[in-house]
């Protein structure tokens, strides 16, 4: 019998082997760094007091956990649907147009809290927007929703370009952005939440949609796991012929994953637009959606794992900022790449390690 | 004659930008013509781009800076190929993860040599690969309409922008004249018919990789020491998928990859000339709508609107064999 | 018959033996081939004909025994070294690429030198002359997806016989052709074997073996239980020696109560992705309170048909009435709501989603019902609940929902789905192959569960390739040859009769 078939318990399935994959990427990642002449021992400690020492580096830290989780989410649920958006990043984007434009509608008028519903509401309409056309091709003319999402990133980023510089520009102004809201128009930061814990936010965007992005987890959960519409997406997603079988309607449920995806994705923009820079700038997004990729496949596509996995992607963002201070021959960057490698061992090469811990687990289960 | 002079420098630019897509999207083709899905290109064009511009800064050679290139490129083909050919996982996956690593490693191995925030220093001389005036351009410079057509878009160029010509009917001559192309072919369409016929369909999807990562190597050379003088961070700026654009938008075959890259590099060098300028009666059209273009266009042949695409069957399947 | 003077057969086999996991796929195979003739191989769906033919032709490696070809012991690790040692093969889905020409497919992998151009030319020199002598023609420059499927398969045999088979080997070729093609195809068989080439057909169909083999191989059950020369026995004799003497799972069961029209079918046709009609024109009813048995070899449109009704196909004209209520614009799941439950023919595939928890696939299908939770909630606990129940009614074991389906043996993930669809209580029950992979105590169990049913006045089909099966439940058989149904018995129809009608020899 091949090793393939072996059943294997949850924890090795889900526990052992996602954690020995990201070892493998923290591995090669420390290479890189030893390669280029520095500790990666050294480098680590820079890093976790970087982004774990301070309280506004904590801070830091959960505002690029609060965008991951949004794009987590959003790729976790097309992927229950088997479908592969890669186009988070570009429904972001397009996101912001609505959070902005709520903002900029109503932050003259009404305080933060009567925008926000509006800011939430714009954000997922207009990142919904941008995934439907890639859904609707996909699930009408069988269009391949990894090349059109790919397609719509760039054309999303040639609008919104023309857009800001065209139409949103401050005039005078050489920067294309729209103006700065009010504070009406803004997301609070969350400075009570960390004097709970005794710490100072400081200069820190951390704000209020860290607490959409976990009610979010929570909806997300029960969407996926406790209700009909989710029960038919995860058919579809496992077994298409058994959907076609239960009578899964297929357009109507690609089409609605999609749209819950894109709008997932576009929430990511309360956190950057609304929260941190009070405005909608060029290139707000800044990869957020592609780190959501390798924050679902690692995160295992769970809410609960999409946190853990933002978390130690917010770790290595904001770490990575201040290692590179610390040691100026690391770059930032250095975050893509192990954001690169966990892509590769977590996701593309997650059966690598499965049949030797079954053959190690075997000797186990008869000894 | 104004307006002939404009056309001309803009076809002049067209074939410059053209050619880093044409040799990527060739490179894509004979990856997914054998049922292998790249999305990895643009990581291997940049990959390829840093290591011929090191190369070609330690050696002052421009020659030796290609072949680095190509020898980079090929080896994030092999990881691909590991990836997706040897351990089944999923060919989109692992594309996405190698661009990353790619624009990540570019950077972070830039600073560490040089310290210029991921800049390559200056090369010059025999370290790039320079124009090369075509006898007689000078002299036929004055010849109405033909001259300057000669004189500034067929002459002039560095010689990897005629390889990439040449490349062309040479990717068709292998892909549809050669034993390797047909099996390549059939690799990508059914792999059981290849794997009945006694041939190894790893090893042969493997070979396609590698020359995907062969011809990923030109078109990062061409960005950093043809194209430019230097590495500068992230250089490829998303031509990697643009090349798939156009590779899917001429429905995987190498002629019509050809016209495609030049459309999109056309496209390209309108959105250039037109930054700023306004058209008459149109007013300013803006240098986005350019941009999005080839994106639009493949999205709406996609669509099977113009024509269908047909992918290669087999593309984005591990070939596993049945029971 | 023209048979070799030369002693040493075609083909040898001496104590094959392989095993799959715990499927003895195989045991003790031993066959004499003599070259220069067609030889039938003959068995039913899972006998063990095609992992046997894969050995031959290099896919599997057998765990035991020789093999010899003319005489030679020789070893076949894997297609190359069948191809080198005479032998090919023309498999049942065919191994060609679709947007090739026939030329460029029949050369693959033997193009000669590195360079297409100049090999061309002679290979299409040596096809025209293989075209000549063996009756095979086709158009060497036409792309193979343009072709009609005869064609195609005769693209399969030139390229085995350009690759210099003398031995070839056919896996259910007529399967997929017309009767006008597999005229064709025969007379093709004869010509390559009047020149000297001996010839492996695979077949379930005892009238193609009586057409055109010389002698006959029968296998049942992973076994090779007799082989005779096909002028010295009869189609009653081969159809015997298929099924064997089997215990007669005898069940318990009344005299029918037949009620009003549950299922009405109209003219029904059905075509495939080719176009090839796989139903055609069929027309029929089933009543509350009685079974209808289809009996037929597999492939003859059971499937399509099924499917047809449960609402996973699209038929290309007919009608078809689930009580009284015409059903063509319904997907499946509109059709549960009008009291349709399916067990299909292939749990793994559509009856379950094998990665789910059991309690999941207890509600697939009906997942959107008030039962399972209101709105747009799932109701978990009733679920659970529900799962539970039913995994007691029917011994599920290991009786535990929350275990991962792909985890229950093939008999209790057959008892999830028809313990699913049943206790629905539905109007009209479809079931698919019931006790296809299941273990004995299982079948009986479940053929108990599809009479109650019947006696709970529910209308029943049943679709089986296993004649038993059909026999012991049905209250009338139906009989599918072809797409067609050609003829209608009570159970007390005799085996003999209803095999031969079968095999399209009597109506």
């Amino acid at each position: 019998m091949t090793t393939a078939s072996v059943p294997l318990p949850n924890w090795i399935s889900y526990g052992l082997i996602p954690l020995l994959n990201l070892l493998l990427a923290f591995f090669f990642s420390g290479l890189v760094v030893w390669w280029i002449g520095e500790s990666p021992f050294e480098a680590l400690k820079f890093l976790i007091q970087g982004s774990l020492g301070r309280g506004d580096a904590i801070g830091f830290t959960l505002f690029y956990t609060t965008s991951f989780i949004f794009t987590g989410l959003s790729v976790a649920v097309a992927f229950h649907a088997g479908l592969f958006n890669i186009g988070s990043e570009g429904q972001a984007y397009v996101g912001g147009l609505g959070a902005a434009l709520a903002a900029l509608a109503l932050d003259h008028y009404v305080p933060w809290y009567v925008t926000m519903p509006f800011a939430i509401a714009g954000a997922a309409i207009f990142g919904a927007a941008w995934a439907f056309i890639p859904a609707w091709l996909q699930a009408k003319r069988g269009s391949h929703i990894v090349i059109t999402t790919i397609m719509f990133n760039f054309i999303g980023a040639a609008l919104m370009v023309y857009l800001l510089v065209n139409v949103f520009i401050v005039p005078g102004k050489m920067a294309p952005e729209t103006r700065t809201f009010l504070e009406g128009g803004q997301l609070p930061k969350l400075d009570w939440l960390m004097a709970l814990f005794g710490l100072k936010l400081g200069p820190a965007p951390f704000n209020v949609s860290f607490l959409i992005a976990l009610v979010m987890c929570y909806l997300v959960w029960l969407l996926i796991w406790r209700t009909k519409f989710g029960y038919e997406m995860r058919t579809l997603g496992i077994s298409p012929s058994a959907a076609i079988y239960a009578g899964v309607p297929y357009a109507r449920t690609v089409i609605i994953a999609m749209l819950i995806s894109g709008g997932l994705a576009g929430m990511m923009a309360l956190n950057a637009v609304n929260g941190a820079a009070a405005r909608l700038q060029v290139e707000f997004v800044a990869g957020a959606g592609f780190v959501g990729i390798a924050v679902s496949l690692m995160g295992r596509s769970h809410p609960v794992g999409i946190i853990l996995a933002a978390l130690l992607f917010g770790i290595l963002y904001q770490g990575g900022a201040d290692l590179s201070f610390e040691m100026p021959t690391i770059t930032r960057d250095m975050i893509v790449v192990i954001q690169g490698l966990v892509i590769l061992f977590a996701g593309a090469l997650e059966y690598m390690l499965r049949p030797a811990v079954v053959r190690i687990y075997q000797q186990f289960a008869k000894g | 004659m104004e307006n002939f002079d404009i056309l001309v420098s803009i076809l002049g630019s067209t074939v410059r930008l053209s050619i880093p897509l044409l040799f990527t999207a060739l490179a894509g083709l004979f990856s997914e013509r054998a049922g292998i899905f790249d999305i990895g290109l643009e990581g291997k064009m940049l990959a390829a781009a840093f290591a011929s511009a090191v190369a070609a800064y330690l050696t002052g050679s421009a020659w030796l800076g290609l072949l680095a290139g190509i020898a980079i490129s090929i080896l994030f083909s092999l990881v691909h190929g590991f990836a997706s050919i040897t351990n089944r996982g999923n060919q989109i996956v692992s594309g996405v993860a190698l661009n990353f690593v790619a624009i990540g490693l570019t950077v972070v191995l830039g600073q560490a040599w040089f310290g210029q925030g991921g800049r390559t220093p200056q090369v010059s001389g025999e370290g790039r690969f320079s124009p090369i005036i075509l006898p007689g351009a000078d002299a036929m410079r004055d010849v109405p309409i033909i001259g300057p057509l000669y004189a500034n878009v067929i002459s002039g160029n560095n010689i990897l922008t005629y390889m990439a010509f040449l490349a062309v009917p040479l990717a068709w001559w292998v892909l549809f004249r050669t034993r390797f192309g047909l099996r390549l072919r059939a690799v990508g369409e059914n792999p059981g018919a290849v794997d009945t016929a006694g041939i190894s369909v790893t090893w042969m999807r493997y070979r396609a990789v590698i020359v995907a990562g062969f011809l990923c190597g030109f078109s990062g050379t061409y960005l950093a020491i043809a194209q430019s003088a230097a590495f500068i961070n992230n250089m490829s700026a998303g031509k990697g998928y643009i090349a798939l654009a156009a590779l899917i938008f001429a429905k995987w075959r190498p002629v019509p990859v050809m016209f495609a890259c030049l459309l999109f590099g056309f496209l390209d060098a309108i959105a250039n000339f037109m930054q700023g300028k306004s058209v008459p009666l149109i007013g300013e059209v803006p240098v986005q709508i350019f941009q999005a273009l080839p994106y639009i266009l493949t999205c709406v042949l996609l669509a099977g609107f113009i024509g269908v695409a047909r992918a290669p069957k087999a593309g984005g399947v591990p070939y596993v064999k049945e029971r | 018959m023209s048979l070799d003077p030369s002693p040493a057969p075609a083909i040898e086999l001496v104590g094959i033996d392989k095993k799959f996991g715990p499927v003895h796929a195989n045991k003790n195979i031993n066959l004499t081939i003599a070259k220069g003739s067609i030889h039938g191989i003959i068995g039913e769906n899972g006998a063990g004909k095609s992992t046997l033919m894969s050995i031959i032709y290099g896919f599997y490696q057998a765990d035991q025994g020789q093999i010899r070809i003319n005489g030679k012991p020789i070893v076949i690790r894997d297609s190359q070294a069948a191809i080198s040692n005479g032998i090919g093969m023309v498999h049942q889905h065919f191994m060609l690429v679709e947007n090739f020409t026939v030329l460029e497919n029949v050369v693959l992998g033997v193009e000669g030198g590195a360079l297409l151009g100049r090999d061309a030319a002679r290979a299409r020199g040596e096809l025209e002359r293989l075209q000549k002598d063996y009756g095979l023609e086709v158009d060497l420059d036409a792309i193979v997806e343009d072709l009609p499927v005869g064609a195609q398969q005769r693209v399969e045999i030139l390229k085995a016989l350009y690759r210099g088979a003398d031995i070839l080997i056919l896996d259910e070729p007529t399967g997929v052709l017309t009767p006008a093609e597999a005229d064709h195809l025969f007379n093709v068989l004869r010509v390559l074997r009047d020149q000297g080439k001996t010839i492996l057909l695979i077949t379930h169909k005892l009238r193609e073996i009586m057409a055109i083999t010389d002698a006959v191989s029968v296998m049942r059950r992973g076994e090779m239980v007799a082989t005779r020369a096909t002028a010295e026995t009869t189609v009653e004799e081969l159809a015997e020696l298929m099924v064997g003497r089997r215990v007669l799972l005898h069940v318990e069961k009344g005299e029918a109560k037949p009620g009003p029209v549950l299922l009405s079918v109209k003219n029904l046709t059905v075509k495939d992705g080719r176009g090839v009609k796989m139903v055609d024109n069929v027309s029929f009813d089933v009543r509350a309170g009685e079974i209808v048995g289809i009996a037929g070899v597999a492939g003859n449109g059971q499937s399509e048909l099924l499917e047809a009704i449960a609402g996973i196909r699209k038929p290309s004209s007919g009608k078809i009435l689930i009580d009284g209520q015409p059903v063509a614009e319904l997907d499946a799941a509109r059709r549960r709501e009008l009291g349709l439950a399916h067990i299909p023919e292939d749990r793994h595939h559509m009856g379950l989603v094998l990665k789910f928890e059991e309690y999941e696939n207890s509600i697939l299908g009906y997942h959107r019902d008030q039962r399972y939770g209101s709105g747009a909630f799932l109701d978990l606990e009733a679920i659970r609940k529900d799962a539970e129940d039913k995994i007691a009614k029917y011994d599920i074991r290991p009786p535990n929902p929350r275990l991962k389906t792909a985890n229950f043996s093939g008999g209790n993930q057959q008892k999830i789905v028809v313990a699913r669809e049943i206790e629905r209580d539905p109007k009209l029950l479809i079931v698919g192959q019931p006790t296809r992979g299941v273990d004995v105590g299982a079948i009986e169990f479940i053929h108990r569960r599809i009479i109650e049913t019947r006696d709970a006045g529910k209308a029943v089909l049943l679709v089986s390739v296993e004649l038993d099966e059909i026999r012991s439940l049905s209250d009338r058989i139906l009989v599918m040859f072809a797409g067609k149904i050609v003829g209608e018995k009570t159970s007390e129809a005799g085996e003999q009769t209803l095999g031969l009608m079968m095999a399209g020899i009597a109506a």
